[in-house]
């Protein structure tokens, strides 16, 4: 009995060193690629951080809007938050690498997914960045154009298309991100819907009075005086 | 050379058919069917008479009017100005005409005229306005002498006008021209002018053509080459500017046209015109700008409340544009009553220098940036509107002159926010 337990402890030892001793230099390699990891993601993040400052990423971030959107959230610049995400993704990426090393088949599909989301992760945040991009220009233009034809709610028609375009563009992001796909899709067609439909009444029915006035006055006789009202420039 | 590719076959079959020419006289139309007739029969008439002996063209670049401008130009016959002149010229005065490819747009006529004269080796190129319906004879002679006899390279016209006519080019063009570079050119934006051959063959080589902002501006931007390139330019006095028709002007296309180019123009000449202070005039023919006392009809109360309105609906965008010293100003003023409405001249000086600091910044869109500034040119010309109310030629002359000077001191602001935007 006695001898029996003995050997099996023995056995149950010899496993243990052999599983370790089997595990210890892949676990060396793991360590070893997420240091060479940390040391490439932080000079991809100063590269970055360089073409950024360069190619002055931070006056397109501020044009978009989204200087004035991390300012009010109290985080770093457009600059440094890109760089920062760059340093991170490619860290976890190199550290999701080690960990593939262990060969712990349960983890294997989860990094697999991972390095499958990245390139959308990176798609989403262009189409996030490009949309804010567009918002904030043509909300711009619109104000512009509104106010030099002296069109009385500008401000509400530029906030409106900068709503609009946001709204289009987060569902994009999500779309491509695949979260919640069909509830944006849904949400998005019934905010856009109700808001065309509630215009739709409010002028059709609830105010054909003042619509027809409005209408009226914008575009035949307001436009008249408008341009009474110009002396010639030239 | 530029020219192969701008003008089609069958133009340059017309060039080559007309020869060398010592006058070529440009037309820039679309659509001008109502006005090009006196215009026609002023230019034949003028040429006949002050240029008899002088090979001459007039060569017409369309848009594309649907209202037969082209045939009325090619087709108008000499004979009725020669039975009413009783002087015959001693060579052919061909009329030609080509529709340029593209939309309807003033800088590619200018361009295709240049590249004829260029082409025909003309001496002088007048270019002629075809809604100048004050147009004289006399007109022709008063722009063609000076290049073709005094070698002048840019005869710029004086009008007589209307004591509220022209508002943006008294009151931004001309002292905004004349601070940066230094010459005091009355219309450096104009509608009729005069160029040497070798001005023109210089300045279709110029990068103006390849950039939009500086295309639809062509004129203005004439103007400053010939400055910055040392040429010589002059003034010539033509009489009555014709009214234009106000319903027709759209502001923010003229400001476009204009003060985009005008700023543009910053970027590539800021070595030249940061060294340069004061200003001098320039040679003038004829009689220096008069001004008549019509009254005009505007709604003051409007004025007020399109430049209010802009002041607060626009207020971030002229946040990111203006210094928060400026922007206030200019909202305190929104809130005056027409009666005591008063946007001062050093303040406007300061407002268009800080958009041309921001222009050359890029700090938000440079069309956004050439919009922004029409409500508060609104103000201003509200500011004009109550000043010169009861006042005579002499006084507008005097307070035209004060804002110039106040530009002029402004100038060392200008590179300052330049360098570094406050």
């Amino acid at each position: 009995m006695r001898e029996i337990i003995i050997t099996e402890l023995t056995q149950a030892f010899q496993d243990l060193a052999r599983g370790f001793a089997h595990y210890l230099p892949r676990l060396i390699v793991m360590l070893i690629i997420a240091f060479i990891g940390w040391v490439i993601a932080y000079l991809l993040k100063l590269l970055a951080r360089s073409i950024l400052r360069l190619t002055k990423f931070s006056k397109l971030s501020e044009n978009a809007g989204a200087t004035q959107l991390l300012n009010q959230a109290a985080l770093p610049s457009s600059t440094e938050l890109l760089s920062r995400f760059v340093f991170w993704v490619a860290w976890v990426g190199f550290i999701l690498l080690g960990v593939s090393v262990l060969g712990i088949v349960a983890l294997q599909e989860y990094i697999a997914q991972f390095f499958l989301f990245l390139p959308r992760l990176f798609v989403a945040m262009v189409i996030l960045f490009f949309g804010l991009l567009a918002a904030t220009f043509f909300s711009r233009a619109a104000l512009l154009a509104a106010v030099n034809m002296n069109f009385r709610s500008s401000r509400l028609l530029s906030i409106s298309i900068r709503i609009i375009i946001s709204i289009f563009a987060l569902s994009m992001v999500f779309e491509v991100l695949g979260v919640a796909k069909e509830t944006m899709l849904i949400a998005f067609g019934a905010v856009f819907g109700a808001v065309m439909l509630s215009l739709a009444i409010a002028f059709g029915i609830g105010g054909k009075d003042v619509a027809r006035e409005f209408l009226e006055r914008r575009l035949v006789t307001g436009r008249k005086e408008d341009k009474e009202d110009e002396l010639s420039p030239l | 050379m530029a020219e192969e590719t701008l003008l089609t076959d069958d133009f340059l079959r017309q060039l080559i058919h007309v020869g060398e020419v010592d006058i070529l006289v440009g037309l820039r139309t679309h659509n001008n069917a109502k006005t090009i007739e006196p215009v026609i029969r002023a230019i034949q008439a003028g040429i006949l008479k002050c240029f008899p002996r002088e090979r001459s063209v007039i060569v017409n670049a369309d848009g594309g009017s649907l209202d037969r401008t082209q045939e009325l130009i090619v087709g108008a016959s000499i004979d009725d100005v020669w039975s009413v002149s009783k002087v015959y010229a001693l060579r052919t005065l061909h009329s030609i005409s080509t529709r340029y490819a593209g939309s309807p747009e003033p800088g590619t006529a200018l361009r295709t005229i240049l590249a004829a004269a260029d082409l025909l080796r003309a001496k002088a190129c007048v270019v002629i306005s075809p809604d100048s319906t004050t147009i004289e004879p006399d007109w022709l002679q008063r722009l063609i002498r000076p290049v073709y006899h005094d070698n002048f390279d840019l005869v710029c016209p004086i009008y007589s006008r209307q004591k509220f006519e022209g508002v943006l080019m008294q009151n931004l063009l001309y002292p905004m021209t004349r601070a940066i570079y230094g010459h005091r050119v009355r219309e450096p934006y104009a509608s009729e002018f005069a160029i040497s051959g070798r001005l023109a063959t210089d300045f279709l080589t110029r990068e103006t053509w390849n950039d939009e902002r500086t295309r639809i501006g062509a004129e203005i931007c004439l103007t400053i080459a010939a400055i910055t390139g040392n040429y010589r330019v002059c003034q010539s006095f033509l009489g009555p500017k014709a009214q234009p028709d106000r319903s027709a002007s759209d502001l923010v296309a003229v400001m476009r046209r204009t003060v985009g180019a005008l700023f543009t123009s910053l970027d590539s000449n800021f070595p030249l015109w940061s060294t340069i202070a004061g200003s001098q005039p320039v040679p003038t023919l004829g009689s220096q700008s008069e001004v008549m006392l019509e009254p005009v009809r505007v709604n003051r109360k409007r004025i007020r409340e399109m430049f209010a309105i802009g002041v607060a609906e626009l207020e971030p965008v002229l946040r990111s544009i203006l210094s928060a010293s400026t922007l206030s100003e200019l909202q305190r003023i929104a809130t005056l009553e027409v009666s005591e409405f008063n946007y001062p001249p050093d303040l406007w000086g300061k407002t268009v220098f800080e958009f041309a600091a921001s222009y050359h910044k890029s700090v938000i869109s440079r069309d956004h940036i050439v919009q922004a500034l029409v409500p508060l040119y609104r103000g201003r010309t509200l500011t004009l509107l109550l000043e010169n109310r009861d006042g005579s030629g002499e006084e507008i002359e005097r307070k035209l002159e004060s804002l110039c000077g106040d530009f002029e001191r402004l100038k060392p602001y200008l590179l300052e926010v330049w360098a570094d935007r406050k």
